[in-house]
């Protein structure tokens, strides 16, 4: 039904569409695309502009840019589905709590928030990420989850609230259901409505954190490649080979816009207001 | 009478308000209130918005605390239960509120929100449920199918009756009805008000049914108690209470509501002003500033007139004085 809502909208059909596009791409490309991503094309040679061989052209190593974005982007959609996911179970977790349980639990609870709020996740991701020497996948997804989930839990607390003054969880307590039932049964999927297209546009955020993250060199580790990471290490050859970058750049965009479209055409059709 | 099924004495809620350090004036919403329902017996509860019937109810069935009194359903004290006990006599005693939109989930069908009652007090095997939900729809009147709608897909009389089957699912024998019908249209007030007739019938059900006005009172309901700023000031049975209100703001309300039998009926009485914040009530008798007995005088101002027995029912009125001979309200001067 919500599906048949977003279709109907144009900007969430286009956002669908290109979505749709970067993921086909993403995942089954590599089937079809004949130069492994990490194997140099020695015969070719380097800095090969775009062309027959090499649709996107070559890097610095020789390798295959287009083979390498599109590993890139397994990549950075991997790390941004596991923190999105993690600061989403996290986020809905915290401020079910709180909300429900209120008094001092809430208070402690959003305090601690309100605190880490008003620090910019950059910091705190840098903080994280500046202490170690590498950094393993698992631990950028599980960094990025774990300080992306303040505002969630806000939106999800609010939520809650709101809910508990309704009368079905009145009636649901007073047929004697129990806290579970009413956290499970009764919030949880009246919360996850309103979740979605903020969930969704927190994706879009992700991948450019990543990317940033990534392009100060603090992110995904070479030689595994990741969208951010490929502008970092292309930065000096950006004048003399643009597509080496570029081609990275443009896939991030072209992620980040699609996603924002479907966030914002699911937004329109649970009627609320945009932020 | 017989051993009734609930004894409310001396109920008492309180709010407090303001924050931190600084306290303001607590609202008192209920502020000792006392009756008793047989079984198989309905009590309306009148009052207006603001007289703290509604937290009377959530009070009763111990959705919230109360400050002070007791509620005994069964001679069991309520609030002296543990969870488990609690759990099993909620069973008994159930409450459909007054708008049905906000009274069902509305991401659970029609079938499982009318099952819920059975899953958590294990009545039934699970298999047994869809036909026993069936049985319950067909009792309140819905066509069966409609257990796979969700609440979004149904009328407003619709959902009422919903409520109303999802609450019998455990099998009470005490029901709130919280201005049940007060969200509807008109005729379908009519209809849910005679299943709920019906089923009290049928079921042998009390019922605790709260109004704002008289209106449907006299269809439901055996006895009338009405409240005004968390206190009762006047229970009496039905038919004489209507016929012939002892206390003026019964008196008011009664000359409010439209009366079934045309002809001769008794000039409007208009209150004047609002009813005082629950957190700001005065000294003496509760009504006193909007009082328009002639007879009212300086012991309004500082006395709290005590429930007494007078005619048929109990007042709480210095100068309410039996009926005099020809019923209806005298209109004020």
């Amino acid at each position: 039904m919500i599906g048949a809502a977003l279709w109907q909208r144009p900007g969430g059909r286009l956002g669908l569409v290109l979505l749709a596009t970067v993921l086909l791409v993403v995942l089954f490309a590599p089937a079809v695309l004949p130069p492994p991503y990490l194997q140099p094309d020695l015969e070719q040679g380097r800095f090969l502009p775009p062309g027959a061989g090499h649709l996107l052209g070559t890097d610095d190593l020789s390798r295959d840019v287009l083979s390498r974005v599109v590993a890139g982007g397994r990549v950075s959609l991997a790390v941004a589905a596991g923190a999105v996911a993690l600061s989403l179970t996290l986020g809905t977790l915290v401020g079910m709590v709180a909300g429900y349980a209120g008094g001092w639990l809430d208070m402690v609870l959003m305090r601690l928030v309100d605190a880490a709020l008003a620090v910019p996740r950059l910091f705190l991701l840098l903080i994280v990420v500046g202490i170690m020497e590498r950094i393993p996948l698992g631990v950028l997804i599980v960094t990025i989850g774990a300080t992306g989930w303040f505002g969630t839990s806000r939106l999800v607390r609010a939520e809650v609230l709101r809910l508990r003054t309704l009368e079905f969880v009145r009636g649901a307590e007073a047929l004697g259901a129990g806290h579970l039932r009413i956290l499970g049964r009764h919030l949880l999927p009246n919360v996850l409505g309103p979740l979605t297209a903020a969930t969704t546009l927190a994706v879009g955020d992700v991948i450019l954190l990543e990317a940033g993250l990534s392009f100060l060199g603090l992110g995904v580790q070479p030689p595994t490649p990741s969208w951010g990471g490929m502008i970092f290490w292309s930065r000096s050859d950006l004048v003399t080979a643009p597509w080496i970058s570029l081609a990275p750049g443009v896939a991030i965009v072209l992620t980040v816009v699609a996603v924002n479209l479907v966030g914002d055409a699911l937004q329109d059709a649970s009627g609320e207001q945009p932020r | 009478m017989s051993q009734p099924l609930l004894e409310v004495r001396d109920l008492v809620r309180h709010y407090p308000t303001g924050q931190w350090l600084r306290a303001g004036p607590a609202v008192r919403a209920v502020n000792g209130v006392s009756f008793d329902i047989a079984p198989g017996e309905t009590l309306a509860l009148v009052g207006e918005s603001g007289s703290g019937k509604s937290t009377l109810a959530r009070v009763l069935l111990r959705l919230e605390q109360p400050d002070g009194g007791t509620v005994r359903f069964d001679g069991t004290d309520i609030f002296t239960l543990d969870r488990r006990a609690l759990a099993a006599i909620r069973r008994r005693m159930q409450i459909v509120f007054q708008d049905p939109s906000g009274a069902l989930n509305p991401r659970m069908t029609v079938g499982a929100a009318v099952a819920e009652g059975m899953e958590i007090h294990r009545l039934g095997t699970p298999r047994e449920h869809p036909a026993r939900v069936a049985a319950l729809l067909e009792e309140v009147g819905l066509d069966p199918s409609l257990a796979a709608r969700y609440p979004r897909a149904l009328s407003g009389g619709q959902r009422q009756r919903v409520v109303i089957a999802r609450a019998l699912a455990v099998e009470p024998q005490f029901l709130v009805l919280d201005e049940p019908v007060s969200a509807l249209d008109v005729s379908v007030q009519a209809q849910v008000l005679n299943l709920l007739l019906e089923l009290q019938r049928r079921r042998g059900l009390a019922y605790l049914y709260i109004a704002h006005d008289l209106a449907v009172v006299r269809q439901i309901a055996h006895r009338v108690a009405v409240m005004y700023l968390g206190r009762l000031v006047e229970t009496g049975p039905t038919e004489t209470l209507l016929a012939a209100p002892l206390h003026p703001y019964t008196q008011a309300l009664v000359s409010a509501a439209p009366d079934p039998e045309p002809g001769a009926r008794p000039a409007r009485i208009v209150l004047s002003g609002d009813p005082p914040s629950p957190s700001a009530i005065p000294a003496g008798c509760p009504f006193h500033p909007r009082c328009f007995l002639p007879a009212r005088d300086a012991r309004c101002h500082s006395e709290l007139p005590p429930l007494r027995p007078l005619g048929f029912g109990v007042v709480a009125c210095h100068h309410a004085a039996s009926p005099p001979a020809a019923p209806g309200p005298t209109p004020p001067s």
